[in-house]
């Protein structure tokens, strides 16, 4: 057992040289002692290890793509002719609804937060994320709710009144039976998986970059995911209370949105878009983060204009939440009103602007390689400005009210939620796939990826802008022949079959590639973040030595032989806690230890939350166990330790940095 | 680009083919937003285009170099900004254009939602002169017509694409548009908030004709139904007044008096069957009544027990109320 903390009483210095081959070799067998990954089938349910967890997070959220994209796949079919037969109408209003609700919660940001959880900590050079039980509980609790609504489905229960399910229509009056109650439900499960990853993450920003990462040498992905955290933390709240207020009514008779009672419709459209527009971002600024880490490494350059970004993305986080009532345009509130929510919606294409330019600035001043995630980079710009300038379109009142709920809003969202956030996703997978599966995607099955991808996306969704200026309007099943949409329509299902072979042909190579591919190097792009310097996939440990950070990007400004962090305990999950503005290192604190008590919890929680579809005492049934389970998980068994003050700490710091 | 957005101006149900005021100073208003998105369309492509293709020179990490990009960011930006401001505040000037009508003297009615079908109400005379029209909102060529909208049951949206945007239906609310159509025609319109099962098949039309054809119309639908002048439609009569349709359905004049369904006291002068589904002919007619669950699958209104002798008869009725 090293105690290198004992060393002058001093755990923070720099190492140099290296310690020796046998010291390492030791170091390595402590750490992945401490920091195992249990086997066996409890092992598989208490595992509290970010990268697994993360891993697990991505796999579910693309299973739940490929479900929601065959979905759509059907409503295409479906709508190939006018007046076709394939679906009814009840079965296509299910499954418009599931394609919308799973897209948007259990996939689009489960899949983010995923990725945050998978790559926050290796980026700002820590060993876990800062809530690692809580982290094993998100999963399931996610999990479960994805496979309830999914076998609501397969039961013919799924719900069937739309993703933003509107009441009146999705009250107790007009969606007798329980399948608006999936829905609700599902709501609260994806909403508290997604808060305790926000929480997560939010705290680990904060309180876990290796020391020298500041405040302004945040890597732009980070940052990315840490607006996104907050974004998740503010809006969520309001949808739970929308949808804990529909179940109410529902389930036990309130009058929240009755009328005839003194309830208001309207209000829920409040609730709901309060949450539904950040929520878009929600999807898109992690994209924007991705983005930048690919441009970064593919022109080697640090991205033109860091402060700017970084500023921007915060702006988008604040003007994110002035949007939502121009969703309401038609609803008939007042003109000056309006005209707010049409200036914020438009001001927000600003930070995006912003953006873009410097990303163009950062390509025209480096060396672009056109390798695949560098490709779907400019399909992103190639798509999601267009999806921008249609988005400004829709903030104008007049134009909005003859555009809203036509197919020229459904081709406005699928151009900025498809471009922009799945383009740099599948982008980011090529990227860092050799760094979580130590092996390499083939690059020739990635250019033909990205251009069936491409092509199949323009071709799916352009038409839809002209259908949308025709008057086809959203969510019917079908249409008759003399409206004269049928060709448009019919191409654009054409469209989807290539973005269907596409996405096959991404997971073909996603999984040939992982029992087969080439191996990676630890850093086989030149990467400019932490998460390249250590090995591909990371050990259970992430970092052999807590990393010093000596520029804003970490790889290139590093000098050799590197500074790291010493002291740290081997012996117990010790990480280190820094400050939040100059990550100076404060104490260190001992992350818990696998347990299978969250995912008990996870199982009550889901009981529970299933369990309320069908009467109230649910609550007060399911508190007990959740009680216990809640007890084993806290046991406490954590005590911290405090380092030397942080100004006894800082200055063998900053010598270390040099 | 141009070309494949021009071809969406066709169409009968096309926001670029306005035949009234409002929906031609929003289509003006859109060929704007679209000349503009297009013109940065190809103005950002064009730059990530020369970015990705310049040659590399030595002195791109000098600062001059960086200036000289923030100093055109910043220019991009300002641009993006000064169009922005410059949308923002059209938008509110023909916004406010569409809020309240103009021009000469205007005409109320009231439009209602139900699902799936509408109810267009005239009742700005006397009571007497209450008239309901289901699916068919006829309008006077060139007066303003005030709509006063609401719901029975779930959201539901107004829309004529070709005279006017959108607006909501909204339970325990009253929303209000107008509309004005500039000559004659028939106007097609669909509800635009997704309402259940059949919101596909909630359509309307509506009939702009000069005002003294509007007037003879009101004049004939204040009238009760006409009385059977033949022996078939007087069996017919009997048959509907025996059957179910009468637990539903009105027809002034008759004892069939339930507000549930669609008043059917003028049916047989209607453009259509099932809201906007089908042309009103006498096999569309036929085949709604016997079974409308395979027309319009989910709605309220069930398939008809009758034999297909009875039907006839009864369809012969229907359509003698003109």
């Amino acid at each position: 057992m090293e105690h290198a903390f004992s060393r002058e009483g001093v755990p923070i210095e720099r190492v140099e040289p290296y310690p020796d081959e046998a010291t390492q070799t030791r170091l390595r067998r402590e750490l992945a002692r401490t920091w195992y990954v249990p086997r066996g089938v409890i092992g598989w349910f208490s595992v509290v290890d970010h990268r697994t967890i993360g891993k697990r997070y991505i796999v579910t959220a693309f299973a739940f793509f490929i479900f929601a994209g065959v979905l759509a796949a059907l409503m295409r079919l479906q709508l190939a002719f006018p007046e076709n037969h394939l679906l009814n109408p009840d079965q296509y209003n299910q499954i418009f609804t599931m394609h919308g609700t799973v897209m948007m919660f259990l996939f689009a940001v489960p899949v983010m937060e995923a990725l945050g959880i998978y790559l926050v900590p290796l980026m700002v050079g820590t060993r876990n994320v800062a809530f690692p039980r809580l982290n094993t509980y998100s999963y399931f609790v996610y999990l479960f709710g994805g496979i309830m609504v999914v076998v609501a489905l397969l039961l013919n229960s799924g719900p069937d009144a739309g993703w933003f399910a509107y009441v009146p229509l999705s009250g107790p009056d007009y969606s007798p039976g329980k399948r608006s109650d999936f829905w609700a439900q599902l709501i609260t499960f994806t909403e508290v998986a997604a808060l305790a990853v926000a929480v997560e993450i939010v705290a680990t920003v904060f309180k876990m970059r290796a020391p020298g990462m500041s405040l302004n040498r945040i890597p732009l992905f980070v940052w990315a995911m840490l607006i996104t955290a907050f974004m998740v933390i503010f809006a969520m709240p309001a949808v739970v209370t929308g949808s804990t207020f529909l179940l109410l009514d529902r389930l036990v008779g309130t009058h929240f949105y009755n009328p005839a009672e003194g309830g208001d419709t309207l209000l829920w459209q409040h609730l709901f878009w309060f949450f539904g527009h950040p929520e878009v971002y929600i999807i898109f600024v992690p994209a924007l983060g991705i983005v930048s880490s690919i441009v970064a490494t593919f022109t080697q350059r640090p991205i033109f204009g860091y402060t700017a970004m970084v500023l921007a993305l915060v702006a988008t986080g604040f003007i994110g939440f002035g949007l939502w009532v121009h969703h309401m345009f038609a609803t008939g509130l007042p003109q000056l009103g309006l005209t707010y929510f049409t200036a914020a919606s438009m001001i927000i294409s600003i930070p995006s602007g912003i953006q873009i330019f410097c990303w163009i600035a950062s390509i025209w001043r480096g060396r672009p390689r056109l390798q695949t995630p560098m490709l779907f980079v400019l399909g992103f710009v190639a798509i999601f400005v267009l999806g921008g300038l249609s988005g400004v379109t829709l903030a104008a009142v007049p134009f909005d009210l003859q555009v809203h709920d036509t197919y020229y809003v459904v081709a406005h969202f699928h151009y900025v939620l498809l471009g922009g956030a799945v383009f740099p996703l599948i982008g980011g997978i090529y990227f860092w796939f050799p760094k979580m599966t130590g092996r390499m995607m083939s690059e020739r099955l990635g250019v033909v990826n990205f251009w069936l991808l491409f092509i199949g996306f323009n071709v799916t969704f352009f038409p839809m802008h002209i259908l949308g200026f025709q008057g086809m309007p959203r969510r019917i099943y079908t249409y008759p022949a003399e409206m004269g949409w049928g060709t448009l329509n019919l191409v654009s299902t054409a469209g989807a079959l290539l973005l269907l072979a596409g996405g096959a042909l991404f997971v073909f190579n996603a999984v040939r590639s992982y029992v087969t591919g080439t191996a990676a190097a630890d850093d086989p792009w030149h990467g400019e973040t932490l998460e390249w310097s250590t090995n591909s996939p990371p050990p259970v440990y992430n970092f052999l030595h807590i990393p010093v950070v000596e520029g804003r990007s970490a790889m290139w400004n590093r000098s050799d032989p590197a500074p790291v962090v010493t002291g740290i305990r081997t012996d117990c999950r010790e990480v280190l806690i820094t400050d939040v503005m100059d990550a100076a290192p404060v104490h260190a604190y001992e992350l818990p230890n696998p347990s299978i008590w969250p995912f008990l919890c996870a199982v009550v929680t889901s009981a529970f939350f299933v369990g309320s579809v069908f009467t109230p005492w649910a609550l007060p049934i399911a508190i007990v166990p959740l009680a216990i389970t809640l007890t084993g998980w806290f046991w406490p068994k954590r005590p911290t330790r405090d380092l030397p003050t942080r100004e006894a700490a800082s200055p063998k710091l900053r010598e270390a940095e040099g | 680009m141009i070309v494949v957005v021009n071809a969406g101006c066709e169409g009968n149900q096309s926001m670029f083919n306005p035949q009234g005021p409002a929906a031609r100073s929003i289509a003006g208003f859109g060929w704007l937003l679209i000349g503009i998105s297009i013109a940065v369309y190809v103005a950002v492509l064009v730059a990530l285009g020369w970015a990705l293709v310049r040659r590399r020179r030595p002195d791109d990490d000098q600062p001059a170099t960086t200036s000289r990009l923030t100093l055109a960011i910043a220019s991009a930006v300002a641009v993006t900004a000064a169009t922005l401001v410059t949308l923002t505040i059209s938008s509110e000037a023909v916004g406010r254009s569409l809020t309240s009508p103009t021009g000469p003297g205007a005409i109320t009615a009231d439009v209602i939602g139900h699902q799936w079908w509408w109810e267009f109400q005239y009742r700005d005379v006397s009571p007497q002169d209450f008239v309901t029209s289901p699916n068919e909102l006829h309008i006077p060529v060139g007066t303003n017509v005030v709509l006063k909208a609401q719901s029975r049951d779930v959201i539901h949206s107004f829309w004529v694409p070709n005279l006017q945007g959108k607006r909501d239906l909204i339970p325990g609310q009253v929303t209000s548009v107008w509309i004005q159509a500039d000559k004659p025609g028939v106007y097609r319109g669909q509800c635009a908030e997704f309402c259940g099962h059949q919101h596909a098949k909630m359509a309307f039309v509506v009939v702009a004709e000069p005002m003294d054809a509007f007037l003879v119309w009101i004049r004939n639908q204040r009238q009760p139904a006409v009385e059977p002048a033949t022996g078939e439609q007087r069996r017919g009569r009997e048959l509907f007044m025996q059957s179910t349709c009468v637990t539903c359905h009105t027809i002034r004049g008759t004892d069939a008096a339930s507000r549930v369904g669609p008043e059917l006291t003028h049916v047989g002068s209607r453009m259509t069957v099932g809201a906007g589904t089908l042309p009103n002919t006498r096999e569309h007619l036929e085949q709604w009544v016997s079974n409308p669950q395979q027309v319009k699958p989910g709605i309220r209104m069930p398939a008809s027990p009758l034999s297909r002798d009875d039907l006839e008869l009864v369809i012969t009725y229907l359509r003698s109320l003109r």
